[in-house]
């Protein structure tokens, strides 16, 4: 689902996503999502495309990037896990999720596994309290989830 | 009409005035810190970041930074509550919490906004002590030394930056206690298309940002007994140095300036404006040549490099606009090494060549590789009128007290053409005062050019020569300049002949000058000293400078000719937008 190489098809689709809208003032949030969506992060070469596509600066660009979590500019795995560490997952043990998911994937927060499909991430609260604790993959969402849960979420992932 | 009361007081003022802009006019003093409102230079600084200037106001629950809160009818403020004084305290507490306290070592000592504000509101402790930000020093560039552990995040430099200079080096970057202002992707301010025309260090209030100190440099020269020390003076200079020294504002200091000079080891004291005065030499005749064979108007002035590589960076295509005049300084340092070298019979490695300058893109200019010759370069160190001052003081010369003398020659004798390069509008009037008479053979009466003078941003004015209208721009500000380069490449506006300064007013309001602390009156002052040192001079045209004339005749031949343009000339260089 993503694509991490800076492929010239994925700049012709960030050109054309940017050519579609309607005006180009105040649409550098969505163009960046856009482009996060397609390269599965936002380096350099995409900022400087966007850039030039816009007519933002660049240091504007780096400012917002840097500003959002969401935003990354790291080369981030296959799949993203979000662990939900808002208020109520944080009381239901969000903590000791993140915990079980460091401990096989053998990596901490914010990084990527060797293998380049893991990328684990804490974020504040998807909305969904009544499911806390909550893990998302990608754009899959588990709700209630235990330390026994994990190795079946990553196992789902590799299959 | 907005009425108010503050501290008891009834006043009056505008709608949308702020509640700072009321105080003001009741000469009610609140202590601010971001706050900077350049209104002449249509820049004001309101971000809000600091609150220091927070007061009460009845039926608000909290405290309202006054430098943002707009007046309404009926309110009611106090300014010195014991709550808005404590909040002020707290605040500035805070903001020295994480702030290195090297006060007696730092550059910006005694002219820092933050100090000063600190010891307004006496305070000699902080009660809370916590995590420090630190980032690396930035001293890529030849021009401007970032410290951010000193930023306060005021944002006056990404105002600046962004709002009127358009050049978009600065933002915010990160978020909570991460965040700093910095340059995209945190490159080194050499890498990004910073023109170095140092206007962020001039509003900075802390030591985050300021010049590449050169002082140590031309110590070391001076006391080189193998060294043939020369000091070129800008016109600008003379106009500020003064106020380092308790003088009023606009004082004129010429002669107490090369006395100052002589006093402190120079072995030979000129005049920038002599290579003003040479410039136009150039730059007119490069007009007319234009003008007669047809070539590519607009022509620009070159003089300023701040403006040349904020030209490179963001119209690469134009680049065959500007003259291709060296400016006045490296002509002036091209003319030393060669010209005046073999005069004194001496070699061009053995001179060491100083500038001082109102600028600080003079030091990145004068590191440019073109502008060098077999690994010698034209001009050897800049300093600015601030180190320049700095000097003075270190070396205990009293400038005040100190009687006039005059500039060395052949290279210290300019006219009244030569000192306005420094105020916006000068160069061109300049040109235009030799290339009038040469394009029309007959003599100029009237020298001032007064449409051209003066604080807008973009100025124009029209002059019938040989029955032709002759369009004349000024622009000053790199964000007027902007403006003026787009309507041009767009096919919206004409002119024969433009004139760019990349800081507003011109080299009196260079990123060099003593700090004028957000008094815009300080630019007019010195502006106006300009234009008396003008009319105080016999000679008011570039061309009747008997020393150039005579530079012609021994050495350079024709003005624009063969060897004029190898020495003289230069060419641009295409860069990234980034």
């Amino acid at each position: 689902m993503y694509n991490k190489e800076l492929s010239q098809a994925n700049f012709d689709a960030l050109e054309n996503y940017i050519g579609s809208l309607p005006e180009k003032k105040g649409a550098l949030i969505p163009v960046l999502h856009k482009a996060q969506n397609l390269f599965g992060y936002l380096p350099k070469e995409v900022q400087l495309f966007i850039c030039e596509k816009l007519d933002v600066p660049s240091s504007k660009i780096y400012g917002v990037v840097s500003f959002y979590s969401f935003f990354t500019m790291k080369p981030r795995g296959q799949y993203v896990i979000n662990v939900c560490m808002g208020t109520a997952c944080f009381v239901r043990k969000a903590e000791d999720v993140i915990k079980e998911f460091e401990k096989q994937l053998k990596i901490s927060v914010g990084e990527t596994s060797k293998d380049g499909l893991y990328t684990l991430e804490a974020l504040r609260c998807v909305g969904a309290c009544g499911l806390a604790p909550v893990v998302m993959v990608n754009d899959k969402i588990y709700g209630h989830v235990e330390k026994k849960d994990i190795e079946k979420i990553l196992a789902e992932q590799s299959n | 009409m907005i009425n108010l009361i503050i501290n008891d007081i009834e006043v009056s003022v505008a709608s949308g005035s702020t509640i700072l802009d009321a105080a003001q006019k009741l000469n009610i003093k609140i202590p601010t810190l971001c706050h900077l409102d350049l209104h002449d230079l249509k820049m004001v600084n309101q971000v809000a970041s600091c609150r220091v200037c927070v007061v009460e106001v009845e039926g608000r629950r909290n405290l309202a930074p006054s430098c943002a809160t707009p007046v309404t009818e009926g309110m009611v403020v106090r300014t010195n509550t014991l709550r808005s004084v404590k909040a002020r305290r707290t605040v500035l507490e805070l903001l020295l919490s994480d702030h290195p306290k090297d006060c007696l070592i730092c550059s910006k000592s005694m002219e820092c906004n933050l100090q000063s504000l600190a010891s307004d509101l006496g305070i000699h402790s902080i009660c809370c002590e916590g995590e420090m930000s630190t980032y690396p020093i930035d001293n890529s560039s030849h021009a401007i030394v970032r410290n951010l552990d000193k930023c306060i995040l005021c944002r006056r430099c990404e105002t600046m930056c962004t709002n009127v200079q358009t050049v978009n080096v600065y933002s915010a970057v990160g978020r909570g206690f991460e965040t700093v202002v910095s340059t995209p992707f945190d490159l080194p301010l050499s890498e990004t298309a910073c023109t170095f025309c140092g206007q962020c260090v001039a509003v900075c209030p802390t030591g985050a940002l300021t010049e590449v100190n050169n002082r140590s440099k031309v110590w070391d020269a001076l006391r080189d007994p193998n060294k043939l020390v020369i000091i070129q003076t800008a016109p600008a200079v003379r106009t500020a140095l003064g106020e380092m020294f308790d003088m009023e504002v606009g004082t004129l200091v010429t002669g107490k300036m090369v006395t100052a000079l002589r006093n402190l080891g120079f072995d030979k004291v000129f005049d920038t404006n002599f290579a003003a005065d040479l410039t136009i030499m150039e730059e007119a005749s490069e007009l007319v040549h234009r003008i007669e064979h047809g070539g590519t108007v607009p022509m620009l002035t070159s003089c300023c490099p701040a403006w040349v590589k904020f030209i490179e960076h963001n119209f690469p295509d134009l680049l065959d606009i500007p003259s291709t005049c060296k400016s006045p300084h490296q002509m002036f340092g091209v003319i030393v090494k060669t010209y005046l070298a073999k005069k004194l019979n001496i070699l061009p490695a053995d001179i060491v060549l100083v500038s001082v300058m109102p600028c600080l893109a003079k030091k990145y200019e004068s590191a440019r590789p073109e502008l060098s010759n077999d690994d010698i370069p034209e001009v050897d160190i800049v300093i600015t009128t601030r180190e320049f001052g700095g000097m003075l003081k270190e070396a205990g010369i009293d400038l005040p007290i100190l009687k006039d003398e005059e500039f060395d020659n052949p290279l210290g004798e300019s006219t009244g053409a030569s000192i306005i390069f420094g105020a916006t509008g000068g160069v061109i009037e300049a040109a235009l005062r030799t290339a009038y008479e040469w394009l029309t053979k007959k003599t100029l009466k009237n020298v001032e050019f007064t449409a051209l003078r003066g604080m807008s941003g973009i100025k124009e004015a029209t002059i019938p020569i040989n029955g032709m209208d002759f369009k004349v721009g000024v622009a000053h500000g790199l964000g007027n300049a902007r403006r003026l380069l787009e309507s041009i490449r767009d096919g919206k506006s004409h002119y024969d002949a433009i004139e760019i300064m990349a800081c507003p007013g011109g080299c009196i309001g260079g990123g060099g000058q003593p700090y004028h602390n957000g008094d815009v009156e300080v630019l007019h002052k010195r502006m106006e000293a300009i234009y008396r040192e003008d009319r105080s001079k016999k000679i008011r045209k570039s061309h009747d400078n008997p020393y150039i004339k005579k530079l012609y005749d021994e050495f350079l031949g024709e003005p624009y000719g063969e060897k004029a343009h190898r020495l003289l000339h230069t060419h641009y260089t295409k860069r990234q937008k980034l």
